[in-house]
């Protein structure tokens, strides 16, 4: 069985207000390196069968239509 | 940082080619441009004409027609701020005042549903936040395309769950608004958000930067590259055909909670008498805040660019001018107070940053990293263009009104008119809502009275006196489609109506007028007899218009959406403890119909439903009439005569009888006063139905009477099913399976 990972994050130039607000806790608790935070999903997705290219092709497809919000937001792809 | 296209370099340069026509500029407009400023504008300067004279800020294609709002209004002692302001306030009394405003986000909700509602929500909250007050509850109309089509339940989805998450993040109650479906919303829906704000009288603020040497203040979120460019890009570009594959206009993200905080920052500082002039910022952002405040103040303005905070540093001076990043305000404080602002700020999580100082030169000069990049009137990009559209009556309007709905089959005998009773109120305009109004708050912060599905959201403004603000919002294309000067009157009219049917005066009306492209004649005639409509309705009222929106454009192609103002009306109570609602009474209560019906059927929710119609006449609108219920729906609820109330719109006498059975579970027994089918579906207007206390029919028979209201008795209520004498009997879990299956099965 094998397994496929499919990280979401808002596109770079998208406010991302909780991101913000995390960036500030880290700063409140002693993190004063921490100069900014941008959070996004990671889904992780078990397969029946293999890896293969149909099932990169899927799972690119459920990406982008399930998800992610394409209009607000990008999608990688890889091997888990 | 430099490298930017100063003033010094623009005069130096006079032939340099610019964008002017990719921002949305015509040849004429640029021109004016280069005429005021008597060189060619900057980088920054003609970003910030654009947005300033797009349709979206300017108004510059329906200010010849707006102004009769004003004129013809009477004047009203209640109107504290009116037209102009960024909400109207009247006076509630007890020391009181309300602000409310409606305003439109249908492009940016159709391209991303869920954020561009949510951003809608957090726009007006600020503009009443802007004008001193509280906000303290929100309403919200929505039009999508048919309920059926795949791409309605993506847009209507995102657009509740949008509003929502803001309101509900925000901690504000949503008590009420409309939904509606039809074809020509498809490519265009219509999301507009209404907020209500409540002040003292002492508590009012101005939009205005006066006294020089007073600070100009920026504070909330920092600065991104959000929506640059939307204002004049977005707002006033009609999508077309291939609009969903072309680049995608940039998205805006809200922060409710951010909003929360700046709610209360504002509060503590006008509390602390900290401020002496505030702006929210919406479209166009920094640039319009800068000119308006100027512009409405002394008249000069010195602003430091580079002392913006920023989220994104590589933004320019052009960007930072046109950026819509949300949760931003502006504030004009005296110097002896920036140090309290700024610690009031601090107190909130609210980055505030000190950008600039009012100055008496009559220049707004903005400088970058030491270079000077904007020097204008500021009046000259406040003001804008006026234009004088043609206006032409559509072509079709003749066929249609003479495609007469009198020659539609009608139902014949108690079985069929129970069979379009029960479609009638299984189908999604006029279906249960609560698959909507249940993912908002409606009671958060413990003042709602009333909230959908009542004919008004009503809050409490004082425990103790019980004061309160009854609010709502009606609209109604299709009888604007047909005749666009009747169908706002109607629209006013039923708003009028609704809030008098909680037992309050109507004290105020808003607007926001949703419309095709005014380049197009026929869609200007449009709007021009709307605004005629409405003026003409609001002085026979007596209630005047203390503000609203424009939405042009709203169009797929050429294919316009019907003509759609959307009419918000705000009534006083005295006391919420008489407040009327809807449902019928446990107990014993005779049924009256108040008001004339006749046989009206154009555009009526019965040739919509049942023959897929649109054509002929829409009711004639009874503003006298509508003015003498309300009087008499007041006179009863403060008298105690009435257990329930309803007004007659969509639907006409059957949807108001199921609507009020089903809201408290108790049926009724009625027989119809004349031709059933016309008792049951005609919507006459200025119409109510009402359910009278046992023992105060005579009273209310002789306040009727005093007021000049007809009224007949219909029957009473009781029982489980809704009883139609000598037509039908429809049990009421049957009509209310009808009723509230129809969403859910759609969007789940």
């Amino acid at each position: 069985m094998a397994r496929m990972i499919v990280e979401v994050m808002l596109k770079p130039e998208i406010h991302d207000p909780e991101g913000e607000a995390i960036a500030s806790a880290s700063r409140r608790l002693g993190f004063g390196q921490v100069v900014s935070v941008r959070q996004g999903k990671r889904f992780d997705v078990e397969l029946a069968g293999p890896a293969d290219e149909a099932a990169v092709t899927a799972i690119t497809q459920l990406a982008r239509e399930l998800l992610s919000n394409p209009v607000i937001e990008e999608f990688t792809l890889h091997a888990g | 940082m430099t490298h930017a296209d100063a003033v010094a370099r623009a005069a130096a340069t006079p032939g340099q080619p610019q964008p002017y026509a990719e921002l949305g500029l015509t040849g004429a407009e640029y021109a004016r441009i280069r005429q005021t400023l008597r060189r060619r504008p900057t980088g920054a300067e003609l970003a910030l004409y654009s947005v300033m004279w797009s349709e979206h800020c300017s108004y510059k294609s329906s200010k010849v027609h707006l102004r009769q709002l004003a004129a013809k209004t009477p004047p009203s002692a209640a109107l504290l701020a009116g037209v102009g302001h960024n909400a109207g306030v009247v006076d509630i009394g007890q020391g009181y005042a309300a602000t409310f405003k409606i305003e439109s986000h249908n492009h940016p909700s159709y391209v991303e549903p869920h954020h561009g509602a949510a951003t809608g929500v957090g726009g007006i909250v600020r503009d009443i936040l802007a004008m001193g007050a509280r906000p303290v509850a929100v309403l919200d109309a929505l039009r999508f395309g048919p309920a059926t089509a795949p791409d309605t339940a993506r847009v209507l989805t995102g657009v509740v769950s949008g509003i929502s998450w803001y309101g509900n993040c925000l901690g504000l109650p949503n008590i009420g608004g409309e939904l509606d479906f039809d074809r020509c919303y498809a490519g265009n829906p219509l999301v507009n958000a209404l907020c209500v704000g409540v002040l003292r009288h002492g508590d009012l603020q101005i939009a205005a930067a006066s006294g020089p040497g007073n600070k100009v203040i920026l504070f909330g979120s920092a600065t991104g590259p959000d929506g640059v460019g939307g204002a004049s890009v977005l707002a006033s570009a009609a999508f077309s055909a291939a609009g969903e594959s072309a680049k995608r206009p940039s998205v805006q993200v809200g922060d409710p909670f951010g909003e929360k905080l700046l709610v209360e920052c504002c509060v503590e500082l006008y509390a602390a008498g900290l401020v002496a002039g505030i702006q929210d910022l919406g479209a166009a952002g920094v640039a319009c805040a800068t000119t308006e405040l100027a512009a409405a103040g002394t008249g000069g303005m010195r602003i430091r660019l580079d002392a913006v905070p920023l989220r994104d540093p590589t933004l320019g001076p052009a960007d930072i001018l046109m950026s819509e990043s949300q949760e931003r305000m502006m504030a004009v404080v005296e110097p002896a107070k920036v140090g309290r602002f700024l610690a009031v700020c601090a107190k909130w999580d609210v980055r505030a940053a000190v950008i600039g100082e009012v100055t008496d030169t009559g220049r707004l000069v903005m400088s970058w990293h030491g270079e000077v990049v904007v020097d204008i009137p500021p009046a000259s990009a406040a003001d804008g263009p006026v234009y004088h559209r043609p206006a032409k009556r559509g072509a079709d309007t003749d066929a249609l009104a003479a495609d007469d709905p009198a020659s539609l089959p009608r139902p014949g005998h108690g079985d069929d008119l129970r069979q379009a009773l029960l479609a009638l109120a299984g189908s999604p305009g006029l279906a249960d809502t609560r698959w909507v109004t249940e993912q908002y708050d409606r009671y958060v912060r413990g003042d709602t009275v009333l909230a959908m599905p009542e004919d008004a959201g009503l809050i409490r403004v004082d425990e103790e006196t019980g004061l309160g603000v009854a609010v709502t919002t009606d609209g109604n294309g299709r009888y604007c489609r047909l005749d666009p000067y009747l169908g706002t009157q109607l629209a006013l009219s039923e708003a009028y109506r609704n809030v008098a049917a909680t037992g309050a005066r109507p004290l105020a009306v808003t607007n926001c007028l949703n419309f095709g492209s005014p380049e197009d004649p026929a869609v200007m005639w449009q709007f021009a007899e709307a605004v005629r409509g409405l003026a003409d309705g609001c002085a026979a009222l007596g209630v005047p218009v203390t503000g609203g929106n424009v939405s042009l454009y709203n169009q797929t192609g050429p294919a316009a959406i019907h003509p759609t103002p959307v009419i918000g009306v705000l009534g006083v109570h005295d006391d919420v403890r008489l407040r009327l609602r809807i449902r019928f009474p446990d107990g014993k209560a005779t049924i009256v119909l108040l008001g004339r019906t006749e046989p009206e059927f154009g555009g009526s929710a019965w040739a919509h439903v049942i023959h897929g119609h649109l054509g002929g006449r829409p009711p004639q609108p009874a503003l006298d009439a509508e003015r003498r219920l309300a009087g008499l729906l007041a006179a009863a609820a403060a008298e105690s005569l009435l257990a329930a109330a309803h007004d007659l719109s969509d639907g006409g006498l059957a949807i108001a009888l199921a609507e009020s059975c089903l809201r408290g579970g108790t049926g009724c027994r009625v027989r119809l006063p004349g031709d059933p089918f016309t008792c049951l579906f005609s919507e006459s207007a200025a119409r109510a139905i009402v359910a009278v206390r046992p023992g105060e029919r005579d009273a209310l028979a002789a306040l009727a009477a005093a007021h000049g209201v007809p009224s007949q008795v219909l029957g009473s209520v009781g029982g489980d099913s809704l009883d139609v004498e000598d037509c039908f009997v429809i049990p009421l879990a049957e009509l209310a399976a009808v009723h509230t299956r129809t969403l859910p099965a759609l969007f789940g």
